[in-house]
């Protein structure tokens, strides 16, 4: 055992995927950025080491998935049976239990209950472009209550790394099953009146000079799960005006479930269904909360946040924040303009006209009257 | 076999042609108020063209048609021409049923356009390059021009003629100064145009490299964030409110505020002020001072002689000074924050910069901002000297030879002068000018008289008619920078025309300031109805000049038929923080006085509330 069980998200910061989890890490380096995240602590791959250790002390489950062709279901259908079942089957170390429970005793103490209830989320360290997609076949618990609980749901996350879908994946892409480690995010749930997810910059254009809010009423998992169309604002960063907005008709929500385990969806009633779920000065607390942790990063983001009702009004949370992917993929490496030899010379260029051997536009050629002269020429 | 269709498809969509257009009930025999050029011919309908609601918003009286005549004479000559832009040759325009509709001449054997690149670049190279230098000069050749077209003697024709004629050896009487001045007054008008569009189409220029880069790499970019870039904070066009608050704030100094109330006019403030001693006298001795030139400022942009100017109309000056005085005496500010908005524009600017990707993008952002920012003295200022100032004096002057042909009983009343063409009205003055000499009657009031009271009912009749945004086909090739600048419209603009929505309840037009709000309309068709007005209403009218300044204190949110997101009634909403929606077209027909709409700044969207329940129910 190297080190931490258990770390609090206050001490995990981005350089600590290894350790947390990208989940984590970014939860952690949240936290420490002092953006409002609800409170947490992750169970360290160190933890999730340990009790592998105890499950697989010989390594022959490790063995066993290495061996296997990704394209055989039916044997990858099998030995993942075994594996999760052993996993979730064995005894988790007295002293990860411990360090778990006197964490999630903590979470409690913060609060007026003594079973508050929590998200378990797998937090993988595998750092690969899918990460995402990859992170998105591990388990995720939602409305988990209790020490028992956490602990129960914690082990089930280590489980999901034997996962078909996660063995699969790891089998096609050839990747090394030694070393595999899986973190655990624990983290208070709350419970939304409304959330959404959070583009720092257009998902529709790539435009990097505005922040994309899409809102629906309840829990985050309606908008992330695509059972809503949720409300959409698009608004600048840097006048802060909200320059565009599309209420639309959102029929579900998700909410705990009564039982206490859980959650469900049920019917927004109809007098909130066409009316936006969040006000203009939420949207606009949300976009200076984005444009903070885009700042933090240096790169655009996408954001999964929640807004709570809480005693003394509503209270914004950050949920998840990971580095926008999708344009930046396709950001041009071309730039749109570069400068003339003479500013007026933009000018010229612009309107030169379109002429058959390809003068258009604002380009760096086309904006040099002189190299316009010698096309002529030649 | 499927380009069939879609050339079919592609054809079908086209607007009313113009020879399918209708006169109007009551307005037969328009024709007679313009030139024949001006009118539409059967080969028209061939062409694309649209109503220039921005600059003529109502039927065009037949003098006020030298407004559209001389402008275009002068913008064509300067792009194509002087300046020769290469995709680009002049607008044309014709008048139907009394509006302006307008069509670019684009330039289209490649060979040409190739041509005309050399000779722009040097031409156009040339002013950029000594922009400040020949500003500089534009600005005395217009303060010339202006000093030339107030000092212009518009005769009396007095029973004898002066005896200093006599005494100088002048050599001619006062009645060949009658044609040769008012010629006069036409020349200069026709070189204001010039001088005014001399600079602004490389102006414009500027702008519209810098915008269309803004949006290709921001696609998300407001018009508004646009022009906060580039946008005048110490601009002419604000001087004349600027004026009134140093007026309000003098009369609080001066102990003469007590004049200032709800409702007060003119003759009764400068009637009180005169029987105040010395405060009175310093009071009127201030207001004479701001008087002239600021006054000069029309109430609408200067195309109509009856957008009268402060100066011709005090009523809405000293409608806004009681609600100065009133603030300065309860202590509020009426300066304008103009530190804080300069920070604002170059905040806004830099972090826009900031945002950009790479150093090559940033050299060339602040390369195409510097332009802007050199030509936009020309570009904010020009509108004052040329549109008002110029534009007063000229309508003056005109007005003048009205009052000289009604004292010779050829009008019945001054302003009938402007129911006659520029060519009829020279040939009334020639019947004035042959009459004082021969000692006769002029024959003008038998012919001229029946003339102006048949075109003031079909001015009338045609002020009714719902003008169609656009006529002919639509046009293909929309993608010049040159026509769209031309133009003022875009390939966008034009689909939206296409697909006009019949929903009567919304009116949409440009989002000029951010914003939401809901209040009670009142329409005001003039500035001249602005007593109306009252606080917490929203305005709607045709056209929000900058003389209109001083409403915006009063009211909850701004929305007009014409205008632009630069234009002064979006630039003065965003700075009171209001939300306004500009360039509707139609917001002025279809809103009613007392409905309760809905004004959305963010996405330029009216909404009229209570449409059902109001409907019959107003005037």
């Amino acid at each position: 055992m190297s080190g931490a069980l258990v770390l609090p998200f206050a001490q995990v910061g981005k350089g600590d995927v290894n350790l947390a989890g990208g989940k984590g890490a970014s939860l952690g380096e949240l936290t420490q950025a002092g953006i409002m995240v609800p409170p947490g602590y992750v169970v360290t791959t160190d933890a999730f080491n340990a009790a592998h250790a105890a499950v697989d002390p010989d390594g022959a489950i490790q063995a066993d998935v290495a061996a296997l062709d990704g394209s055989d279901v039916a044997t990858v259908t099998s030995v993942s049976e075994r594996a999760r079942a052993a996993v979730e089957r064995s005894r988790v170390p007295d002293q990860i239990m411990a360090a778990i429970t006197s964490a999630y005793q903590e979470l409690c103490a913060q609060t007026d209950r003594y079973d508050v209830p929590v998200a378990v989320r797998s937090s993988a360290t595998s750092e690969d472009s899918a990460d995402a997609s990859f992170a998105g076949q591990q388990d995720t618990y939602l409305w988990v209550r209790g020490a028992d609980g956490v602990i129960d749901a914690v082990r089930r996350c280590w489980a999901s790394l034997f996962s078909v879908d996660s063995i699969t994946y790891r089998r096609r892409r050839d990747m090394p099953e030694e070393g595999l480690a899986m973190a655990v995010v624990v983290q208070r749930m709350v419970v939304a009146r409304s959330s959404g997810v959070i583009f720092t910059r257009s998902p529709l254009n790539g435009d990097r000079s505005v922040v994309a809010v899409d809102a629906s009423w309840g829990l985050g998992s309606a908008v992330v799960g695509g059972e809503v169309t949720p409300d959409s604002f698009t608004v600048s960063k840097v006048t802060n005006d909200i320059v565009k907005r599309q209420v639309a008709t959102k029929l579900v929500r998700d909410v705990p479930a009564p039982s206490g385990d859980g959650i469900m969806t049920e019917d927004v009633p109809a007098e909130l269904q066409s009316v936006p779920c969040v006000t203009d000065d939420e949207i606009l607390r949300l976009v200076a909360i984005a444009k903070q942790v885009e700042r933090h990063y240096g790169v655009p983001q996408d954001i999964e946040w929640a807004i709570c009702e809480g005693i003394e009004g509503p209270d914004t949370f950050l949920l998840q924040s990971r580095p926008e992917t999708v344009w930046a993929a396709k950001d041009a490496d071309k730039p749109a303009a570069a400068p003339a030899a003479k500013a007026f010379h933009h000018v010229l260029a612009k309107f030169g006209g379109s002429v058959p051997g390809g003068r258009t536009g604002a380009g760096p050629t086309a904006a040099d009257p002189e190299a316009r002269t010698e096309d002529k020429d030649g | 076999m499927t380009e069939t269709p879609l050339t079919d498809t592609h054809i079908a969509r086209t607007f009313t042609l113009p020879s399918a257009l209708e006169t109007p009930p009551g307005a037969d025999g328009w024709e007679e108020m313009y030139p024949y050029f001006t009118r539409f011919r059967p080969e028209d309908d061939q062409r694309f063209w649209f109503y220039n609601a921005m600059h003529f918003p109502e039927p065009m009286p037949a003098f006020d048609a030298i407004s559209a005549e001389v402008s275009y004479a002068a913008i064509g000559a300067n792009t194509a021409r002087l300046f020769v832009f290469p995709t680009t040759l002049g607008i044309e325009y014709r008048i139907v049923n009394g509006r302006v509709y307008i069509t670019a001449n684009p330039v289209m054997d490649p060979a040409d356009v190739e041509r005309r690149a050399v000779e722009f670049a040097e031409r156009a190279g040339h002013y950029y390059e000594n922009w400040v230098s020949i500003y500089d000069g534009w600005q005395q050749r217009i303060e010339a021009l202006i000093g030339e077209i107030e000092s212009i003697y518009v005769p009396t024709l007095p029973e004898f003629d002066d005896f200093e004629a006599i005494k100088a050896g002048r050599g001619y009487a006062e009645n060949h100064l009658v044609v040769q001045n008012y010629n006069r007054c036409i020349d200069l008008f026709s070189k204001m145009w010039h001088h005014h569009t001399e600079m602004l189409m490389l102006g414009y220029g500027a702008y519209v490299v810098f915008f269309d880069f803004c949006r290709s790499v921001f696609p998300d970019i407001t018009d508004q964030a646009l022009s906060r870039m580039v946008g005048g904070v110490d601009v002419t066009m604000y001087r004349p409110d600027e004026e009134l608050k140093k007026l309000a704030r003098r009369a609080v100094e001066l102990g003469v505020d007590d004049l200032f109330f709800e409702g007060c006019t003119a003759d009764q403030v400068l009637g009180g002020m005169r029987e105040r001693g010395d405060g009175g006298a310093a009071w009127l001795a201030d207001f004479e001072a701001a008087h002239d030139p600021w006054f000069n400022v029309s109430s609408g942009d200067g195309f109509y002689h009856h957008h009268l100017s402060w100066a011709d109309d005090l009523t809405l000056p000293f409608s806004a000074l009681p609600r100065y005085v009133g603030m300065v005496k309860a202590g509020e500010s009426l300066e304008r924050p103009t530190d804080f908005l300069k920070r604002e524009r170059e905040r806004i600017a830099q972090e826009y910069r900031a945002i950009l990707t790479s150093d090559e993008e940033r050299a060339a952002f602040d390369q195409m901002l510097e332009l802007c920012r050199t030509v936009f003295p020309f570009v904010e200022d020009h509108k004052f000297y040329c549109e008002h100032w110029f534009a007063t004096r000229f309508f003056q002057k005109i007005r003048a030879y009205g009052a000289l042909l009604a004292r010779r009983g050829v009008l019945a009343d001054e302003d009938d002068i402007f129911h006659l063409q520029r060519t009829e009205a020279l040939q009334a003055l020639l019947d004035v000018e042959l009459a004082w000499s021969s000692g006769g009657v002029e024959m003008g009031a038998r012919h001229w008289q029946p003339v102006v009271e048949k075109r003031k009912r079909i001015v009338g009749a045609l002020s009714r008619w719902q003008a169609p945004p656009a006529l002919g086909p639509m046009p293909e090739g929309l993608n010049d920078p040159a026509v769209h600048m031309l133009w003022g419209v875009t390939a966008e603009t034009i689909q939206t025309w296409a697909d006009a929505s019949t929903d009567a309840d919304e009116v949409h037009g440009y989002a000029a300031s951010p914003g939401v709000v809901e209040g009670l309309a009142r329409v005001l068709m003039s500035v001249n109805e602005i007593g109306e007005l009252q606080a917490g209403e929203i305005l709607v009218c045709p056209v929000t000049a900058p003389s209109w300044g001083p409403v915006f204190g009063k009211i909850k949110a701004a929305v007009s038929d014409i205008g632009g997101t630069m234009s002064h009634a979006a630039i003065v909403a965003r700075e009171y923080g209001m939300p306004a929606v500009v360039g509707t077209g139609t917001a002025t027909h279809t809103i009613r006085t007392g409905q309760r709409i809905r004004v959305d700044g963010d996405r330029g969207v009216v909404t009229i509330l209570d449409k059902a329940t109001s409907d019959g129910a107003s005037s």
